[in-house]
C-alpha cells in the first residue's frame, strides 16, 4: 500500500466508495403497467419506507434513472418501448424484474404477453411473486444493493431454445399443458 | 296490455327474426345479418324504445363448439347489447355471420360508441364492418397475422415485435 503505486489502492477503494455511494442513492424509473404497480406503490409509501434504502425517489425519465423497475405485464406491443426505455438509460444501469409477470410470463401462455423480460433486455435482480409482497420486494432491492455494491451488472439475455441465462429456481415456467397434469394428479 | 321491446320488435320484423329468448325480462333476439341496419334504427330511433345506448359489442366464434360436438350453419356470431337510458330496458340482438363471408353492416352512424368495439371485434375475430370510416387493429399491432380469438389460432402462437420466436 505504497503511494508510489496508486493504482492498487487508489482503484479498489475508489470503486468500493462509488459503490457505496451508488446503492443508497438509487433513482428508479418505475415501468408500471399492471397490477403489480400497487404493491409497487406499497413498498414505496410510508409503511414499508423504501426511502430507507436511498431508493425513495422515483425518476420518470430514463436519462435521469439508475434502475430500471419493471413492474407488471409486459406485452409484446409494449416490448419496444420497453427496450427503448432501457437503452435510453444511461450507465451504469441495473433492471429489476418485479413479479412473476416480467420475470418468465408467470401463468400467461399466450399471443400477447412477452415470457419473461430477460428476453429482452437483461435482469439484474429478480422478484417473483403475483403480486410480490413488499417485504419479497425490500429482499429483492438489498440483493440489488449488494450487486451494485460489487460493482456488477448483467450482461446477458435469456434464449428460450437453450434455457441458458435465467436462475434454475424460474425455469419450468406455467404452460396450461402442466396446469392441467397438476390439476389432474390431485 | 304493455308490450316489451323483444314483442314491439317481432310485430315489426317477424319475417327477419329467426329466433327468440325471453328470461325474466332479459331478452333476445337472432336476425338475418340484412335486416341488422332497420332493426339497430328502429330500436334507436322509435320514440318509445329509445335504445340510445350501446353497452356492448362483440362476437362468439362456435368452431369446436362445445368440443365439435354442436355444429352450427354459421361460424361466428355477432352480439349487441342495447340499453335504453330513458325506459330502462335492455335487449339484445344476435347476428350469425358466415365464415366466408365474414362481414356485417357498421353501426357507427347510429351510435358513435361502435367506433371502436368493432374495431376490437375485426381485431380479435377478423369480422369486418361494411361502413366503417377506420377498421383498423386496436389491440394487436399491424404486424400481427391472423386473428387471436378464432378458435383455430393456437393459443400459444407468438409474434413477437422484438426478441426471440418461441
Ligand atoms: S405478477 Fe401477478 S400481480 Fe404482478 S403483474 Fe403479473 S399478474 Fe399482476
Amino acid at each position: 500500500m505504497s503511494l508510489s503505486s496508486p493504482s492498487g489502492f487508489f482503484t479498489s477503494s475508489l470503486k468500493h466508495a462509488l459503490g457505496w455511494a451508488r446503492k443508497f442513492s438509487i433513482f428508479q424509473y418505475p415501468f408500471v403497467t399492471a397490477c403489480c404497480g400497487m404493491e409497487y406503490m406499497a413498498t414505496n409509501c410510508a409503511h414499508y419506507d423504501q426511502d430507507r434504502f436511498g431508493a425513495g425517489f422515483p425518476r420518470f425519465s430514463p436519462r435521469q434513472s439508475d434502475v430500471l423497475f419493471v413492474v407488471g405485464t409486459i406485452s409484446h406491443k409494449m416490448a419496444p418501448v420497453l427496450k427503448t426505455v432501457y437503452d435510453q438509460m444511461c450507465e451504469p444501469k441495473w433492471v429489476v424484474a418485479f413479479g412473476v409477470c416480467t420475470c418468465t410470463g408467470g401463468f400467461y401462455d399466450n399471443y400477447a404477453t412477452v415470457m419473461g423480460i430477460d428476453t429482452i433486455i437483461p435482469v439484474d435482480i429478480y422478484i417473483p411473486g403475483c403480486p410480490p409482497r413488499p417485504e419479497n420486494v425490500l429482499d429483492g432491492l438489498m440483493k440489488l444493493q449488494d450487486k451494485i455494491q460489487r460493482g456488477e451488472q448483467s450482461r446477458t439475455l435469456y434464449d428460450p431454445h437453450t434455457k441458458k441465462g435465467r436462475p434454475a429456481e424460474l425455469q419450468g415456467s406455467y404452460t396450461i399443458e402442466n396446469h392441467i397434469k397438476h390439476i389432474e394428479s390431485h | 296490455m304493455l308490450m316489451t321491446p323483444l314483442q314491439k320488435l317481432q310485430e315489426q320484423f317477424s319475417s327477419q327474426i329467426t329466433e327468440t329468448h325471453a328470461f325474466r325480462g332479459d331478452e333476445t333476439a337472432v336476425i338475418r345479418p340484412e335486416a341488422l341496419k332497420a332493426v339497430a334504427q328502429f330500436l334507436k330511433e322509435t320514440p318509445e324504445l329509445d335504445f340510445n345506448f350501446l353497452m356492448d359489442l362483440s362476437a362468439v366464434d362456435y368452431l369446436f363448439f362445445a368440443g365439435g360436438r354442436i355444429q352450427k350453419p354459421f361460424r361466428f356470431e355477432v352480439v349487441y347489447h342495447f340499453y335504453s337510458l330513458k325506459h330502462n330496458y335492455r335487449i339484445r340482438i344476435k347476428v350469425p355471420v358466415d365464415e366466408k363471408q365474414a362481414e356485417v353492416d357498421s353501426l357507427c352512424d347510429l351510435w358513435a360508441s361502435a367506433n371502436w368495439y368493432e374495431r376490437e371485434v375485426w381485431d380479435m375475430f377478423g369480422i369486418k364492418f361494411k361502413g366503417h370510416p377506420n377498421l383498423k387493429r386496436i389491440l394487436m399491432y399491424e404486424e400481427f397475422q391472423g386473428h387471436p380469438l378464432r378458435k383455430d389460432y393456437p393459443y400459444n402462437k407468438r409474434q413477437p415485435l422484438i426478441g426471440p420466436t418461441y
